[in-house]
């Protein structure tokens, strides 16, 4: 039996401890905003934060989450997340849409810990996001307008 | 896919002919397959007033196949085209508000459901289907019309009701108006959707369009920021289980037996059964069946596969390239001028495979019952699907009921006959009455992809004057359509393919031989977003560039000659070369490329900037893309197509490539296939061409062009040409 808190809600998970997050997130709890593109960590479509952090859910084992606080896009609300999900609207980023949900986790992610990235931040922060749309240009200038909101807020 | 819109056209005429002999109308009414060419007269409503009940999935009055008005207003728009991100939902949805004089946020859409009576791309004959950068083309009139057809109807419940002539009475923004009256579409709706449908609805002047040109707001971008959009992936049903298969490592492998003793005994196994493709796991989940799938022990029959490498591959396409070809066009001498010209280059281009990898693996979700089968899953293609699934259950292709998702990617991937959606049905044959959804992970996608053929070409070309005299340009390469039920469709000696982009060149030079040959490979092959454009003008482009060089000729006013008579061309090419600072001085280690290339009815010019180090490792920094692609129905989204179809080439031009060892795919996921992330997207600016032309497409023609722009561009800084793609991270 796992124990852990998922978008605020605690949860006992009773799976095979080997079952990656998010199987357990899509499987066992039907929730589906967070995405299987790889499975090897190479993609980013599958992107929660475990205790505040970007990490890739299908490759954490569900026992490693034991105890951890797992946000979804379905619980995020975040000043950071709204202004990142407002500028992606504002800038109609998306095309097919698939990668989007593990890039606005990656760019709240960010955010989180800093508030004005230079582009090359962006760059180094959301590497790990593969978009074959490639909406990359506008996933840099959403940022950019993500955290001028965020800062005029402040 | 130009050779499904030549054949279209062709067709088109016939049919046309046809149905003008039989009294189109009369035909129209009596119902059957003649309606199918109702879609081809754009100029007549029928097909776009015709009425269905199939559609009317909830109490909405339906007007006509497109669109449906609820008592509160709420309008819903049929859209008949896959969205795999190209924007299609907004586009089109667009294009029948616009003549609706609806307020936009009172629109929402839907897919079609697969009938090709009403739905069939009317660039494809009788067939249903998305691609070729067709969606907005074919749709143009037809989806005015029955936005126009719904408002004139609209407007004739108004005047019956206030007695007034219906001449006078206003639509704007969703209001009915008249003097002082007014009225939302919903108070009317029962009223006029029970009115005859007006054959010929007169179309707005554009000096009156609203929406058309306008920067709309996407319709999928809440949902798809929020995690509630759904996609294939995503589906629930009750009962439903997941289903893996094991395939062969090579396609064309078969099962030659298999023993699932220990797979059986997996937790959550529901099931392991054969398919025609290979061995399938269905169990209560994906880790079930993954864990499962591990267990079996297959024997394979690989008789029928590739054994060959690469680098073996392509040495047996140059020398295919060197000996002659089948000659598609020939006009002016182009041997003899060659063989007498002093100034001649020789080159040997090589284009690797490559995958599609939409983020999004392929899946589908499928159930099978007595009298139908039922399919969830992105469809491209309803008609081919209908028939493929049909043949392989045993049923009629009406039987068949596809409910189509969001796509997560295609790139022309999803556009494939004999493939996952089969294997899906073919497992749910064997769980009938339960819901099986069969996914693919990575590496089955990047196995079981169907590649962008790998080809060589051989090109020679003199220059005299300063002028390009003779082009002589023999293309090898795999066909996609040979062997496919698409084959029917190759016309000549050589699947048109190969030589897309080059056989339709548009440069007037003199002197031009272009030859081809198919390639045999038993590797799967498939259209790659724009096709034979993908790698072809990467080809031309660059080999322009050379020319340009022996020429002693800037590489824009080289093309700007050989495109005096192609109007859009150098309209294009003159915006990007303006807005690019072509000829402004740049520092030592940068420099500039250009290339123009038209495909799917579209021009575009792009020029690259890119720095070089003195390791020789490079950065893509700038792009700068001009687009002719007609009346720009929605300019943000023809931006987004230009950027994404710039990143992808770029992506391909980079770092991409299928290769095989010994003939086993050596790519399995994306650390040994490698896209491009956002550390190597340039800044992009796109502009848009005025135009009052009739729409062509953009999610495919702004790719061919990046390949070539930023190859040429490396050219400029370092003087050496690129001969080979992928061009990897260092020249």
């Amino acid at each position: 039996m796992i124990s852990l808190t998922i978008n605020g809600k605690a949860q006992q998970i009773n799976v095979d401890p080997e079952i990656p997050l998010l199987w357990v997130l899509r499987d066992e709890l039907k929730m589906t905003g967070t995405k299987l593109g790889c499975g090897i960590s190479m993609c980013g479509a599958c992107t929660v934060h475990m205790n505040g952090s970007a990490v890739r859910s299908c490759s954490v084992p569900i026992a490693a989450a034991q105890g951890a606080s797992i946000q979804t896009i379905e619980g995020m609300n975040s000043p950071a997340f709204q202004a990142v999900q407002q500028a992606w609207r504002s800038l109609d980023v998306v095309q097919c849409g698939y990668c989007q949900s593990g890039q606005i986790m990656s760019a709240t992610a960010l955010l989180q810990t800093n508030s004005k990235p230079t582009d090359s931040q962006i760059d180094a922060a959301m590497t790990g996001n593969l978009c074959r749309c490639a909406t990359y240009h506008r996933i840099r200038n959403a940022i950019h307008q993500a955290a001028d909101n965020l800062g005029s807020k402040a | 896919m130009n050779f499904l819109n030549q054949l279209a056209a062709r067709n088109q005429k016939e049919e046309t002919l046809t149905l003008s002999r039989r009294h189109f109308l009369q035909a129209a009414g009596a119902g059957g397959g003649l309606l199918i060419g109702a879609g081809f007269l754009a100029e007549n409503a029928v097909a776009a007033t015709k009425t269905k009940s199939s559609v009317a999935t909830n109490d909405a009055p339906q007007f006509n196949s497109f669109l449906k008005i609820t008592p509160d207003s709420k309008v819903i728009i049929v859209v008949k085209h896959l969205d795999m991100g190209q924007g299609v939902s907004t586009g089109l949805t667009s294009l029948v508000a616009e003549e609706l004089d609806a307020n936009w946020e009172q629109i929402s859409w839907e897919f079609a459901p697969a009938d090709a009576s009403l739905y069939n791309n009317l660039f494809w004959g009788n067939s249903q289907g998305t691609g070729g950068s067709s969606s907005i083309a074919n749709s143009w009139k037809q989806l005015r019309q029955a936005g126009a057809a719904a408002r004139a109807m609209l407007v004739a419940a108004a005047a019956a009701e206030w007695k007034v002539p219906a001449e006078e009475i206003r639509v704007s923004k969703g209001v009915i108006s008249h003097g002082d009256r007014t009225s939302s579409f919903g108070a009317l709706v029962a009223k006029a959707a029970a009115l005859p449908a007006p054959q010929q609805p007169v179309l707005k002047d554009p000096k009156q369009f609203q929406f058309i040109g306008k920067p709309l707001a996407r319709k999928d971008s809440t949902e798809k920021t929020n995690g509630t959009a759904r996609y294939t992936q995503d589906i629930q049903l009750p009962g439903m289980l997941t289903a893996l298969v094991a395939y062969p490592p090579q396609v064309f492998g078969k099962v030659k037996k298999f023993d699932a003793t220990k797979a059986k005994t997996s937790p959550g196994v529901i099931a392991i059964v054969e398919i025609p493709r290979g061995v399938a796991v269905v169990a209560e989940n994906f880790w079930a069946a993954q864990k499962a799938r591990k267990l079996l022990q297959i024997d394979w029959d690989l008789s029928a596969c590739e054994t060959r490498s690469s680098d073996e591959l392509f040495k047996a396409c140059h020398d295919a390239a060197r000996k002659p070809g089948h000659i598609l066009k020939n006009e002016g001498d182009a041997p003899a001028t060659l063989a007498k010209s002093t100034t001649v280059i020789d080159v040997e281009i090589e284009l690797p495979y490559l995958a599609h990898t939409p983020i999004e693996p392929l899946n589908c979700v499928a159930k099978l019952e007595k009298d139908n089968c039922e399919l969830w899953y992105a469809c491209q293609m309803p008609t081919v699907d209908q028939q493929q699934v049909a043949a392989a259950v045993g049923l009629k292709p009406t039987q068949i009921k596809i409910n189509t998702q969001y796509a997560g990617g295609s790139f022309g991937r999803r556009a494939c006959p004999h493939d996952y959606v089969v294997d899906a049905a073919n497992i749910a044959k064997q769980v009938p009455g339960r819901a099986v959804k069969m996914v693919w992970t990575r590496e089955d996608e990047i196995l079981n992809a169907r590649y962008r053929p790998m080809a060589v070409h051989h090109i020679r070309g003199a220059v005299a004057d300063g002028k390009l005299v003779a082009w002589q340009h023999h293309a090898v390469a795999q066909p996609i359509l040979r062997g496919t039920p698409f084959e029917g469709f190759i016309n000549g000696p050589v699947d048109s393919t190969v030589a897309e982009g080059i056989s339709d060149m548009h440069y007037a030079i003199p002197n031009v031989q272009v030859q081809a040959t198919e390639f045999a490979v038993k590797v799967s092959a498939l259209w790659w977003r724009s096709v034979g454009n993908s790698g072809n003008a990467f080809v031309v482009e660059t080999v322009v560039d050379q020319l340009a060089k022996v020429a002693k000729k800037d590489p824009v006013a080289f093309r700007r000659e050989m495109l005096a008579k192609e109007p859009r061309a150098l309209g294009a090419l003159n915006l990007a070369v303006e807005k690019s600072d072509w000829g402004k001085l740049l520092p030592k280690g940068v420099g500039r490329g250009v290339a123009v290339h038209k495909s799917f009815g579209t021009w575009v010019a792009q020029v690259a900037e890119v720095r070089v180090k003195d390791d020789g490792s490079f950065k893509v920094e700038r792009v700068t893309c001009a687009v002719d692609c007609g009346v720009a129905v929605n300019p943000d989204v023809i931006r987004a197509q230009m950027e994404g179809g710039i990143g992808m080439g770029l992506s391909a031009a980079l770092g991409e490539a299928i290769t095989l060892n010994k003939g086993v795919v050596e790519q399995t996921n994306y650390h040994t296939y490698t896209i491009m992330r956002i550390d190597s997207m340039p800044k992009v600016d796109v502009h848009i061409v005025p135009s009052a032309e009739v729409p062509s497409g953009v999610g495919e023609p702004g790719l061919p062009p990046i390949a070539g722009a930023v190859a040429n561009a490396l050219f400029a800084a370092t003087g050496k040409p690129i001969k080979r793609l992928p061009i990897g991270d260092k020249v």
